[in-house]
């Protein structure tokens, strides 16, 4: 190797050590938190819009827990996760902290994963009745006065994000009403974006999380995502995720 | 032969035979029905259904019945979409067995819903990018078109519409065929599923599905109420149904093949095929030794193929393997975990990485069980009340195959 080749060989380490050492801060830089005016409430008098789209930006590193805050949070918001005859396997879940290890080199993170409101939601597609939708402002939840409960919904989420209620339910969430036979799933707290209040579960975990407008190119969320990237869940199908993830 | 000469009658047989078999079809027909209200009283915990398996045992009853409505009306589109004349006398009888399958399996379908009660959402709300959607529509137009075909079969003042309700009801049920395979076709996400040659694959599953069912409902008609069932008819089929369950294993073999040469499938396909789950002995051992091989000896080998035992035995066990098939597309399709990280193992308390279980409930395989009762006491009345049997077929002749 001629010493013109090691300068450019350490150039090229050190560039890198740079490029990481940046990769590092930033998100300290623009992860500081989740912030309450990331989100204006809906006059009553308006329906949604497509001239927004809300998203989230979950950096994994950053949750301590991996993620366990947030999912409790979800759970006392909307009152899941006890459901007294259901089996495990029948409890609904609409958020859950999922480690993954890699096969080969085990290197291993968790994540919280939930409905990650797709642009092109396939739960959408396949539901029969149009009860599986998307508002115009990008979340996709469920019409809980038209799903009949056939569950293909849940045969075509690629990330198991809906449960089914497999039993009666009493002493429900006003706001956050569940219903025997229907189909649920994270609906992104649509009742306390609606008021101008972040999700639960991104108030549970403000340090790890960006919430915001993904149509706004000056929101906050917007501005991390370009600056960091920000990796989707099954990129490879094609369905543009609203929730994404750093350090994953 | 010609179709006019032929004479039709009701079933004449009353008494403990007839009302007994009544009886014992609605029997369970009521089975279904206390399974269907207990579960919509106590919902579906009672189930071994749960967030993992999301369809269970009752989703193969009712696409069994429904695949096999649609391959029932074979015999029929023989004798008026190929003009096989001698098969026009069995094509009423052809289109009640499509009609009463149907109805059998639609009723498992809906009363497995969540909400039942909202069949009028179903029925109002379309969402046309909806592969279920579609199918409501197909279901719903080929139950018309049966009963249109029926219908002009059995009324003179109907005939002109012979054969434009017969070539429109054997178009219309490859369409709906095609459309039920494609509900797993459709499933991006799912290994298992996410293949276009569902659609095909469904098609032909219907053939030979439909066309045991109708040899083994036909002999068991005819014996039961005396009447003279031509066996060289019957016998004719033989080398049909053979073509039929091999052209099953073709779509099979070219489905897990392809599957196998994708890295990405290959664990799914190890899983499925190599022993490493129960379902790989079923779909071995159920569908393809059983539900094919077996019936192709009976139907081929020289020293079984002339029998009308042999017949009986193959088309009963196409029946069974049919069975095990769907079973195996569903439940086992669904029993592999979703891939959220390729060529990573993923843990959580939602089940994600791991085979998940389903066992079937009692009140799952009674609900199931209720359609097959829907379906048998629908034929069951069908022919004591119209004309749907040939009073005999003793004069029928195979050979005479065109106008």
């Amino acid at each position: 190797m001629t010493s013109n080749q090691v300068n450019e060989y350490r150039r090229r380490f050190m560039a890198g050590l740079g490029l990481a050492a940046g990769a590092t801060l930033a998100p300290n830089f623009i992860l500081r938190s989740a912030q309450a005016a990331d989100v204006v409430a809906r006059p009553d008098n308006e329906p949604a819009s497509s001239a927004k789209r809300w998203g989230m930006l979950i950096d994994a590193n950053r949750l301590t827990d991996g993620g366990a805050s947030m999912v409790e949070a979800c759970k006392r918001e909307h009152g899941w996760g006890n459901d007294p005859q259901a089996s495990a396997e029948q409890q609904p879940q609409w958020m859950r902290v999922v480690k993954v290890t890699d096969k080969h080199t085990k290197h291993s993170f968790t994540l919280p994963v939930m409905c990650q409101h797709c642009e092109n939601p396939p739960c959408v597609d396949v539901c029969p009745t149009g009860a599986s939708m998307k508002r115009a402002d990008g979340i996709v939840y469920v019409n809980k006065h038209t799903c009949i409960g056939c569950r293909y919904c849940m045969m075509a989420c690629p990330y198991k994000a809906r449960s089914f209620v497999h039993e009666p339910l009493k002493d429900q969430k006003p706001h956050s009403p569940r219903g025997m036979g229907t189909v649920e799933s994270c609906n992104l707290c649509v009742h306390r974006i609606d008021k101008g209040q972040l999700p639960a579960c991104v108030e549970a975990a403000p340090h790890a999380v960006i919430f915001g407008d993904l149509n706004d190119p000056e929101s906050r969320i917007s501005q991390a995502l370009k600056a960091l990237g920000g990796t989707q869940i099954r990129a490879d199908l094609g369905l543009n995720t609203g929730v994404r993830y750093l350090n994953i | 032969m010609s179709n006019k000469a032929m004479v039709y009658s009701e079933v004449r047989q009353a008494g403990w035979g007839y009302y007994g078999l009544l009886a014992a079809s609605a029997v369970l027909v009521g089975l279904g029905l206390i399974a269907f209200f207990y579960l919509e009283h106590t919902g579906h915990h009672a189930t071994g259904m749960n967030n993992q398996i999301v369809w269970g045992l009752p989703h193969v009853f009712a696409i069994f019945l429904i695949v096999a409505a649609s391959g029932a009306l074979n015999i029929g589109s023989i004798g008026t979409v190929f003009n096989n004349k001698p098969y026009k006398p069995l094509g009423r009888l052809s289109g009640l067995l499509a009609i009463a399958c149907l109805i059998g399996g639609l009723m498992v379908l809906v009363l497995d819903l969540g909400h039942p009660d909202r069949l009028i959402i179903a029925m109002t709300h379309y969402n046309f990018k909806s592969i279920f959607a579609w199918n409501i529509i197909l279901y719903n137009g080929f139950l018309a078109l049966a009963v249109l075909y029926v219908w002009s079969m059995m009324d003179y003042k109907m005939q002109r519409f012979y054969k434009p309700a017969g070539f429109a009801a054997f178009f219309w049920r490859l369409v709906l065929t095609t459309g039920t395979g494609s509900i797993f076709g459709f499933l991006v996400a799912r290994e298992a599923y996410d293949s276009a040659i569902f659609g095909p694959l469904f098609i032909l599953v219907s053939f030979s599905l439909g066309l045991a069912l109708f040899i083994l409902i036909t002999f068991g008609l005819f014996t039961w109420t005396h009447r003279a069932l031509n066996d060289d008819l019957l016998m004719r089929k033989r080398y049909l149904l053979a073509l039929f369950i091999g052209a099953v294993l073709f779509f099979e073999a070219i489905f897990h093949v392809t599957a196998l040469y994708a890295a990405e499938h290959s664990h799914f396909e190890r899983f499925m095929l190599s022993g490493q789950s129960g379902y790989s002995l079923w779909f071995w051992i159920g569908h393809v030794l059983i539900g094919s091989i077996v019936p192709l000896f009976l139907l081929l080998l020289p020293m079984c193929r002339g029998q009308v035992r042999s017949l009986l035995m193959a088309s009963a066990l196409v029946l069974i393997g049919s069975f095990i098939q769907l079973y195996v597309i569903i439940i086992g399709g669904q029993a592999y975990p979703l891939t959220l990280f390729p060529n990573a193992e993923v843990e959580s308390t939602f089940f994600d990485g791991v085979i998940n279980s389903y066992v079937p409930s009692l009140w799952e395989l009674m609900l199931g069980i209720g359609g097959v009762g829907v379906t048998l006491v629908m034929i069951v009345i069908g022919v004591k009340v119209l004309r749907f049997l040939p009073v005999s077929l003793a004069q029928a002749n195979p050979d005479e195959d065109t106008d």
